[in-house]
């Protein structure tokens, strides 16, 4: 779906065609490859580009939030081996914004990435592609090939003595690809399992090498930082909190889609962005930073501002700027009961903690969603989190416990019901409606 | 040419020598996962020799290419209908109806997911986030075509253009 709506677009501008608008000479008429020029002409120093991008506190949008000029500066001068590389595996539920940056406007992404290259030195680089998006990947290799046709890519790009060539790599299914290090060992034709860290990235990354990864709307952002300055683009967001960000919105609102606006905007701005409740029933939980984050009431996310810290001080997480809605129609267990199947089932099962504590969150669950919960189960999901948390190789069995523990914090009534009646607190044909699957009145 | 290859077309081969490309000359095994959809398509499916060949082919241990092959969900390592339908029934396609389309296909198909109608023409699979979730209820067809805003009619669409 092309863009419905925004606040100050940057990352959007060009999208406004839906999918007529992608091609490299769109872009170039919306001031594209202007800023890779300006700065090969100019001669721009590395450290330049780099505290450009720090002055914008531009933070990763992949999920962690970590600041992205840091992280390029970690990168080792002297190495002769370097990549840079993008994370399009865009698996976290409910997110669903790098594919539309993809399909609408790949070469921001390409400029960014090779601006990027040029920063840390390196000279290859690769976009990972999700496998569920081929037709995405496809799209990202024409534009690939335009872009070198061009000579933005390849041998002394546009006369200078800077090469960098970018090649698109694609999933097949596995969502612990998205995890930084599982991502690069599936490049390297592995399976994706996490590495230990450390080592970082920017000191043994892909084939070993030296190597910069970031999340496609990071490297989105870039050509847009260095076209109006980092301070200008800071102040578009609010302090430690720099720009605008993509906000996919889904459940239960009149429109889902992206959703892009400057960083502490009221978070029931956003909603009304999004067309409002469905059939204008009341709101009940928000999931604000994609599945791994914790849920929040609607009295509490209602107070929020969309930005990392006025998330945070909520109780959750920004992620990945996936915005969960949930209307009153939902069973809170049923939900749980559904993420926790997916952590079990997407565990890649290097680590003793994650791989039976995933099982075990779901089994229990599971059996209370089914009428068979036990008074206990409630304080033996919690103590099954707390064997989990920071015990493992990758953050994923963290993502496993945050749903679980923050549904039963802010929703134990509604499991206890569930334990004690052995059914839904929601009426069944409720939940049905809901969904908006069946026309009203229809079998 | 090495005979174990002749499984895989000129035309397929041809597809896996362009993958190849995009890495450092030593490390061809980065082409695995490409190449092994690209052997998928071809075959309907991944039988274990076929694996085999793939690997040969990028001159990495069978058992490597086995190990990639099992652990990414969207290889088939058994046969599969004519038509692979994998619904996303995860959290947030199923407040906007994933869980009931999937429910809605097998109704109409008369097969559980990870089965394959009588006539060999559909298989049904149950899948996560596809990063659709905006577009939902969503499903894939043969791992490649996303169907959006997949309610009852468009279904009864979908499955009627299936021959
Ligand atoms: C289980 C798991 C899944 C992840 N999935 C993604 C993903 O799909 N996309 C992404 O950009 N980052 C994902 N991440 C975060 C990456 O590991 C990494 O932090 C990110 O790509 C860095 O880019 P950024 O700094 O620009 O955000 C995931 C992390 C974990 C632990
Ligand atoms: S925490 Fe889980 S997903 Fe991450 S490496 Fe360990 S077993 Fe794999
Ligand atoms: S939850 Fe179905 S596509 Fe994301």
């Amino acid at each position: 779906m092309a863009l419905i709506d925004t606040i100050n677009p940057l990352l959007t501008t060009g999208w406004a065609k839906g999918d007529a608008g992608w091609s490299l000479k769109d872009y170039e008429a919306r001031g594209g490859y202007a800023q890779l020029k300006r700065i090969l002409a100019s001669k721009m120093s590395q450290d330049e580009v780099i505290a450009e991008v720090k002055k914008s506190a531009l933070r990763g949008r992949g999920g962690a939030g970590f600041p992205a000029g840091l992280k390029w500066s970690f990168m080792p001068k002297a190495a002769p081996e370097k990549y840079v590389v993008c994370n399009t595996d865009e698996g976290e539920p409910g997110t669903f914004k790098d594919r539309d940056l993809l399909r609408y406007d790949p070469h921001s992404t390409i400029e960014g990435m090779i601006i990027a290259a040029y920063a840390v030195g390196a000279k290859r680089g690769y976009n990972y592609i999700h496998g569920e998006i081929f037709d995405i990947y496809q799209r990202f290799e024409e534009a690939l090939d335009q872009a070198r046709a061009a000579g933005y890519l390849g041998d002394r790009i546009l006369g200078s003595d800077f090469s960098f060539d970018l090649f698109a790599h694609h999933g097949w299914g596995a969502y612990i690809c998205g995890e930084e290090t599982g991502l690069l060992e599936s490049i390297e034709g592995k399976k994706g399992q996490p590495r230990y860290k450390p080592p970082f990235p920017a000191n043994f990354g892909l084939y070993g090498k030296p190597t910069t990864i970031n999340n496609t709307e990071t490297f989105a952002a870039i050509p847009f930082i260095m076209s109006m300055g980092g301070e200008a683009y800071l102040n578009l967001g609010k302090p430690n909190n720099g720009g605008t960000k993509l906000f996919s919105v889904s459940g239960h609102v009149n429109r889902p889609g992206n959703y892009e606006v400057p960083m502490g905007t009221p978070f029931a701005k956003l909603l009304e962005m999004a067309g409002g409740m469905r059939g204008g029933r009341k709101l009940k939980a928000v999931i604000p930073g994609g599945s791994s984050a914790p849920v929040l009431p609607a009295d509490v996310m209602m107070e929020c501002t969309m930005d990392y810290d006025s998330i945070a001080k909520a109780g959750s997480m920004l992620g990945s700027g996936a915005v969960i809605v949930m209307d009153e129609t939902v069973c809170m267990v049923k939900a749980l009961e559904r993420l926790s199947y997916f952590y079990f089932e997407e565990s890649c099962g290097q680590c003793t903690p994650c791989r039976e504590g995933s099982g075990w969150l779901y089994r229990v669950v599971h059996r209370i969603e089914h009428g068979e919960g036990r008074p206990e189960d409630l304080d033996l999901l919690n103590r099954v989190t707390d064997n989990m948390m920071g015990k493992t190789i990758c953050a994923l069995a963290d993502a496993a416990a945050f749903p679980v523990r923050s549904f039963i914090k802010h929703f134990r009534s509604e499991f206890e019901y569930h334990i004690e009646h052995k059914k839904c607190l929601v009426d069944p044909e409720v939940q049905r409606v809901g969904s908006g699957f069946f026309k009203a009145g229809a079998a | 040419m090495n005979k174990q290859y002749d499984m895989l077309s000129p035309e397929a081969l041809g597809k896996i020598d362009r993958e190849v490309a995009k890495y450092p000359a030593d490390q061809k095994q980065s082409a695995v996962m490409a190449a092994l959809v690209i052997a998928q398509d071809e075959k309907g499916w991944l039988p274990k020799e076929t694996i085999a060949a793939v690997a040969g082919y990028l001159g990495m241990p069978p058992m490597a290419a086995y190990e990639v092959a099992s652990f990414y969900n969207m290889y088939d390592l058994h046969p599969v209908g004519k038509y692979k339908l994998t619904v996303c029934t995860n959290l947030p396609c199923a407040l906007s109806g994933g869980v009931h389309a999937a429910d809605y296909v097998k109704g109409r198909l008369g097969i559980d997911f990870n089965e394959t109608t009588p006539d060999g023409k559909f298989t049904l699979k149950e899948g996560e986030c596809m990063g659709a979730c905006g577009d939902a209820p969503v499903l894939l067809v043969n791992n490649k075509r996303m169907c959006s805003f997949m309610l009852p009619e468009a279904i009864d669409k979908l499955l009627a253009e299936c021959n």
